[in-house]
């Protein structure tokens, strides 16, 4: 039996740590938004999730067209972790962002370019599991899970850039494309919480992508086992 | 040993030439799954058929969901051809799929000494063809039944790019789709969140051209279109390999 890394069991208590300042400067150390009131410190934790979000579609498709080079079953175990993860912490993002939308858009959900691609994406990711579901052999699981994520990971900005054709009311807060967007600013102190949640939720998703790529490698160690009991 | 290693050296090189020599063209293979598509196709017209009175019925329900009075019928004819059409797409890359992989034909044209590419193409240009005989269908009866003029060659074209993107990523996930448990419900479930891109744009286009909007308005959809079908034919050229290994 294979141990917890201790590498592992420190990154756990750093990521506890992290949320937990990443909390108090979200809720308390950043000051109060002008227009908006509380209601926008759920701000900090949307964009940190939808960040971890996103990253970790990128890595799907990126360890997706790996896997399908080298055919080692590492990287579908990663492409798995990274997906499983994300479509956890996307759909966090979705339900904070409705959140915050009730008493700033007076309305839980709107028809946005970035909301309905964010929809759309999630709704591939859960394909993904579907797809992976309806397979018994891993190896074929494994790549056909690795052409999907790469459709998706190509699918996702094409739907954002034609979804822009036809409306958008989500406010720009990071490089505001052209001058007609609503550009919202933030203070030093809001800068730091930002930031500081950016780097926090980076350091949980690495924590628990770590845990679901060894829960992978046990997974695969069991069945083997299995296998041998009942030959 | 001597002799021995001279023989076998003389009979690679004659094994590969004689493989080569013998190995069609990628068109001429591709073209030789589109007619046996096609053939099949037109000796019981059990696809075509099947698609085109679904197309007729979900317009039908349409029709009465919708309340397509004159008014609501100028801004909603564009979304009802392209949900018709993707609900029929549907239907004939599962069947066509399906059929391949019921009667052992899947493993027959992978033992066929052709490029897995040309397997591809074979089966998304005869996907192409039938629902584009569909479309030639659907779009006169439309006509008629609501008195608009759908024989546009601009609208036509727009069709054209949509049903090619459609087709080029269906393909590609309906040979995935009927390899897993779940099989024909799993194709929709596969293909329309990432379909949905060439829809919108389609949509939006068709949309355009239908309310009469600027062209600069219909030339941005039309070059995501365009982009689209160009990015996926590529993608799915490059996986389809990965798809059908055994």
């Amino acid at each position: 039996m294979q141990t917890k890394p201790i590498a592992l069991k420190i990154l756990d208590v750093v990521s506890i740590i992290l949320l937990a300042i990443s909390t108090y400067l979200a809720l308390f150390f950043a000051p109060m938004e002008l227009v908006m009131g509380q209601v926008q410190r759920v701000f900090y934790f949307h964009i940190g999730t939808a960040w971890v979000g996103l990253l970790g579609f990128v890595i799907a498709a990126l360890t997706g067209i790996v896997y399908l080079i080298t055919k080692d079953m590492k990287w579908d175990r990663f492409g798995v972790a990274a997906v499983e993860v994300s479509t956890v912490f996307f759909f966090l993002t979705i339900v904070l962002g409705s959140i915050w939308a009730r008493p700033a858009w007076n309305t839980w959900w709107t028809w946005d370019p970035r909301l309905t691609t964010a929809a759309v994406t999630e709704l591939i990711y859960v394909a993904y599991f579907m797809l992976r579901q309806g397979i018994d052999d891993p190896e074929k699981r494994a790549r056909f899970g690795a052409v999907y994520t790469l459709l998706g990971g190509v699918s996702a900005p094409i739907t954002f850039m034609v979804i822009r054709l036809f409306r958008t009311i989500h406010p720009v807060i990071v490089g505001a494309a052209n001058a007609n967007q609503e550009k919202m600013s933030m203070t030093g102190d809001m800068k730091i919480a930002f930031f500081f949640a950016l780097f926090a939720f980076t350091i949980i998703f690495i924590d628990l992508i770590w845990h679901r790529v060894r829960l992978g490698g046990l997974e695969d160690k069991v069945e083997q086992l299995k296998l041998k009991v009942s030959m | 040993m001597d002799k021995n290693k001279i023989q076998k050296d003389e009979l690679i090189p004659r094994a590969k030439r004689s493989s080569l020599s013998s190995r069609p063209s990628l068109l001429k293979a591709t073209f030789a799954i589109v007619q046996k598509d096609l053939a099949a196709e037109f000796r019981s017209f059990e696809l075509v058929s099947a698609m085109l009175v679904f197309s007729l019925l979900v317009i039908i329900i349409f029709n009465f969901a919708l309340e397509l009075d004159i008014k609501v019928r100028q801004s909603v004819t564009a979304g009802v051809l392209w949900t018709t059409f993707a609900f029929a797409g549907t239907l004939g890359l599962n069947r066509s799929m399906s059929t391949e992989k019921d009667r052992g034909c899947m493993d027959g044209l992978l033992l066929a000494p052709v490029d897995r590419s040309a397997i591809y193409f074979g089966k998304a240009i005869s996907n192409l063809a039938f629902m584009l005989i569909v479309e030639t269908i659907v779009l006169p009866v439309y006509s008629v039944l609501y008195n608009v003029n759908l024989f546009r060659l601009d609208l036509i074209g727009i069709i054209l790019l949509g049903s090619i993107g459609y087709v080029a990523v269906g393909t590609l996930l309906s040979a995935m789709s009927v390899q897993t448990r779940t099989r024909e419900v799993l194709l929709p479930i596969l293909l329309f969140p990432v379909a949905i891109p060439v829809l919108l744009a389609a949509v939006k286009a068709s949309n355009g051209l239908l309310t009469g909007a600027d062209f600069a308005e219909v030339l941005i959809p039309l070059n995501i279109l365009i982009v689209y079908d160009v990015v996926f034919i590529a993608v799915a050229f490059m996986v389809f390999d990965f798809v059908v290994e055994e």
